[in-house]
């Protein structure tokens, strides 16, 4: 009953999402207020009808309807009931449907707000979200359904939204197979939402975009009223990977964060672009500059959107060629080309008035070294976008199927990731408009000295390794330069306000949220370059099966194993693994460790937990890999050292306070006149000069 | 003049990035192949970095925990898609063709741990080389299940 009712309320709203995109068409053709009024309630109604079908897959979920071939996928009878719930984005059925709900939260917000003065906007934002969410609902509703039931027709069970015959009875299995053990893990349940919150959110900018484009309404509007929403849209993307790399961390065992894999580098693309295009839109606001290259830059952001959405769910990604054994495939491709041609079709026709208000001067101008951060951005995307797609081109070419793994991603991505720390050091102290090597110089030579300092010490003590002496001569630049950044603008507002230091500091970043919040979220990026050096080319491995009282040495640590238990959690649904080891560090006893494994029967499937310890300097990282079952003498190990990657943490948590605070809302920036701003900054600028 | 110093600068990271692209390609290209290619290239495919998919065959897999080397043999499975697709999809393949005793096999050489995905009718993707002996020395070793909609029809076996 939920699920017949549950289809019907999906299909309705489908075809209120199509009433609603086709009515803001002809309203805007023939200036039909009323017309276009209608469509933007009909954009309202799609977000409490997607929730009604949402809860009943939920209630379906919760209780068990393992007649619902979803439900039978992703729950099991085992499975308590939040994880139940967090099933729903488990498969690829139902996390189009979540991926829809969002999109219907998101449009409905927005076509909620003021729109007294960007009205010509309204009908053609509510266009472009209606064409995604209908791509979306039909999807759902014609392709992925997460309604389909089990029918036993003839003998035989098949899966259907209906009977598929009049005889059939709906077949109820005792059991589902239950979620993937490896998605059970509280990073796995948030971080699908939080990368799908950022894909999602970015459909609102692009939806903007296309509606200045249209309209041809050219100026700077578009991204003043998007600029938050993007800001909130990296956010989530930005958080969405690093819960990824967390989640790969603790559960996947294999020591790392992220493996260059495909689907990866699928939500990694979006992220380059969406990053490119936060900084040049602060061009295009301040010096009215780069204005067709901020629509490519949303244009390409929403079509990596739509693709990425597709290659993380659509299961087995061994290669670029799994893609197409998925049946809706080719429509996700056909959706991305028709709106890559319509988008870029539309820009060809505004570009002339798109034309920049401003001439780029000097090449050590903020707006120059804001571009060439774009351009290394964009480089790191032709990087990953080759590396996803050589094995076709070389099939093409040479007949010859030839992959290229993570070490070409690193070699290639090195240099330019390199290149965006040197510029995160120096473009924060360069002019709008004009600098030179000289001014430039003048406000870097103290970071630079300290820096150099740095890295002498470092080379002394730590590491002689030039990959090494060079990415952290770079972080400290950052680092310095940023930091000195704070103090001359809270000393320069001291001085003029006569405040003390700390209130100084408050206010000025309170008034300059945008920027500050900037340079602390440069000051994370640095902080996470340290732990990804850390453990890119510092970590130590050793292995080996130790028997009670044994132990391994590595990197000063000992660790001694003590013993092990195995034990069934029937209710659960799963048997446990564990080993008691102690940890040493030269000498000095440091605690107990406990890396288990896993094994759950409904999937038959291993989760290799490890036990870890967490400093700044490293991380002690051990897996129990295997063990003899008769004695539960022998216990093998894998034991990583993991240098400094806990900075890679504390810099994410430092990064999402960075991005709050800048996002934070204040009073109404959009509504300031464009230049006066950038007079204020000057001033500002040069009085902390 | 001035707008020629941007050009130059952007051809410059331009070409700076089409060397890096080629170069690393070039490091570290890996050459995607079945058994069955493999066996056909002989000798040529020793000491090359090759990426090799196929069938696990449960019955195979020995593993010695004490230096951690994992052993396990593959059968051939198709690389082309249509071929899968046609057979009724990747986990009928891979049933296929683990229980087809003449499929061409490799012996695969891994050491590390044993990871949690590898069982019967798994697809391995194995990066490594081939040695003289004709022995695959895997140096990473990827593993996919596949669960696919079709197979999600429940045993009916199970109806009570």
């Amino acid at each position: 009953m939920f699920a017949e009712f549950g289809y019907g309320v999906l299909l309705v709203s489908f075809i209120v999402t199509v009433y609603s995109g086709i009515a803001a068409v002809y309203g805007a053709m023939n200036k039909s207020a009323s017309l276009v009024e209608s469509a933007r309630r009909a954009q309202l109604l799609t977000f409490p009808l997607i929730t009604i079908s949402a809860l009943a897959l939920i209630y379906l979920l919760v209780n068990n309807h393992f007649e619902v071939a979803f439900v039978y996928e992703v729950t099991s009878r085992s499975m308590p009931t939040y994880l139940k719930v967090t099933a729903w984005w488990g498969g690829q059925a139902g996390s189009l449907v979540f991926w829809s709900w969002l999109l219907a939260v998101f449009t409905s917000a927005v076509t909620l707000r003021k729109w007294d003065r960007d009205i010509e906007f309204l009908p053609w934002v509510i266009v472009v979200s209606s064409i995604t969410l209908a791509f979306f609902l039909g999807m759902v509703v014609f392709y992925e359904n997460p309604f389909t039931r089990f029918w036993l027709s003839n003998g035989n069970v098949v899966p259907g939204m209906f009977p598929p015959s009049a005889a059939a009875t709906i077949f109820t299995p005792q059991d589902g197979q239950g979620l993937n053990p490896l998605l059970r893990h509280p990073g796995m349940i948030i971080h699908p939402p939080m990368l799908y919150l950022g894909f999602v959110s970015y459909v609102i900018p692009y939806a903007f975009a296309m509606a200045a484009l249209i309209t041809g309404r050219t100026d700077d509007r578009w991204t003043r009223i998007t600029r938050r929403w993007s800001l909130w849209a990296w956010l989530f993307l930005s958080f969405g990977l690093v819960l990824g790399g967390r989640w790969a961390y603790d559960v996947l065992g294999w020591g790392g964060y992220w493996g260059w894999d495909p689907v990866e580098i699928a939500a990694f693309m979006p992220w380059l672009t969406g990053t490119a295009f936060l900084h040049s839109v602060m061009i295009q606001e301040k010096r009215g500059m780069l204005k067709h290259w901020n629509m490519i830059l949303i244009i390409l952001t929403y079509a990596l959107v739509i693709f990425g959405t597709f290659l993380t769910r659509s299961g087995v990604l061994s290669s670029v060629h799994a893609f197409a054994n998925s049946p809706i495939g080719p429509f996700f491709m056909g959706f991305v080309s028709l709106s890559l041609i319509a988008s870029v079709a539309l820009l060809i026709k505004r570009w002339p008035e798109l034309r920049s208000e401003t001439e780029m001067k000097s090449m050590l101008s903020r707006e120059a070294l804001f571009l060439l951060n774009n351009l290394l951005f964009m480089s790191i995307l032709v990087v990953c976008f080759w590396g996803v797609i050589f094995p076709l081109i070389s099939e093409l070419f040479t007949g010859q199927k030839v992959t290229v793994g993570p070490p070409f991603y690193e070699r290639a991505t090195g240099p330019l990731f390199a290149g965006l720390l040197f510029l995160m050091a120096i473009a924060p102290l360069s002019a709008w408009g004009h600098s030179t090597v000289k001014t430039l110089g003048r406000a870097l030579w103290k970071s630079f000295a300290a820096a150099s300092i740095v890295t002498v010490v470092l080379i002394a003590t730590y590491t002689q390794n030039v990959y090494a002496v060079i990415g952290f001569f770079l972080i400290a630049l950052v680092l310095f330069a940023t930091l000195h950044e704070f103090w001359r603008g809270a000393r320069a507002r001291q001085k003029a306000q006569g405040e003390n230091f700390f209130s100084a500091l408050a206010n000025l970043m309170g008034r300059n949220r945008r920027r500050y919040g900037g340079y602390i979220i440069h000051i994370s990026m640095a902080l996470m370059a340290i732990g990804i050096l850390g453990i890119e080319i510092f970590q130590k491995e050793t292995q080996g099966t130790l028997s009670s009282g044994e132990e391994l040495n590595i990197a000063g640590y000992t660790v001694q194993y003590r013993e092990l238990a195995s034990w069934d959690d029937r209710g659960a649904g799963v048997n446990y693994t564990r080993a008691i080891v102690d940890v040493y560090e030269n000498g000095i006893y440091l605690g107990q460790l406990t890396p288990r494994i896993d094994y759950y029967f409904d999937s038959q499937q291993n989760m290799t937990i490890p036990g870890q310890r967490s400093t700044f300097k490293d991380d002690l990282y051990i897996l129990l890999v295997d063990w003899q079952p008769v004695s539960t003498i022998g216990a093998t190990f894998k034991i990583y050292v993991n240098p400094l990657v806990n900075w890679l943490w504390i810099g994410s948590i430092l990064f999402l306070f960075g991005v709050i605070f800048a996002a934070w809302p204040e009073n109404d920036p959009a509504d300031e006149p464009a230049r006066r701003k950038v007079t204020r900054d000057n001033r500002q600028a040069s009085a902390a000069d | 003049m001035k707008f020629n110093k941007f050009i130059l600068g952007g051809m410059l990271i331009l070409a700076a990035v089409i060397y890096l692209i080629a170069s690393s390609t070039q490091a570290s290209a890996e050459y995607f192949m079945t058994v069955d290619e493999l066996k056909e290239d002989g000798a040529n495919a020793y000491g090359k970095s090759l990426r090799l998919s196929g069938a696990v065959i449960g019955n195979t897999i020995q593993y010695d925990p004490q230096t951690l080397t994992l052993t396990f043999e593959i059968a051939h499975v198709t690389g082309d898609n249509k071929e899968i697709e046609a057979m009724g999809g990747l986990a009928e393949a891979l049933y296929q063709a683990v229980n087809d005793p003449s499929r061409q096999r490799v012996t695969i050489v891994y050491v590390g741990p044993k990871p949690d995905l590898l069982r019967n009718e798994a697809q391995a993707i194995v990066t490594g080389k081939l040695d003289e002996n004709g022995v695959f020395q895997a140096e990473e070793l990827l593993l996919k299940c596949p669960t696919r909609y079709e197979e999600a029809v429940p045993e009916q076996a199970s109806e009570n």
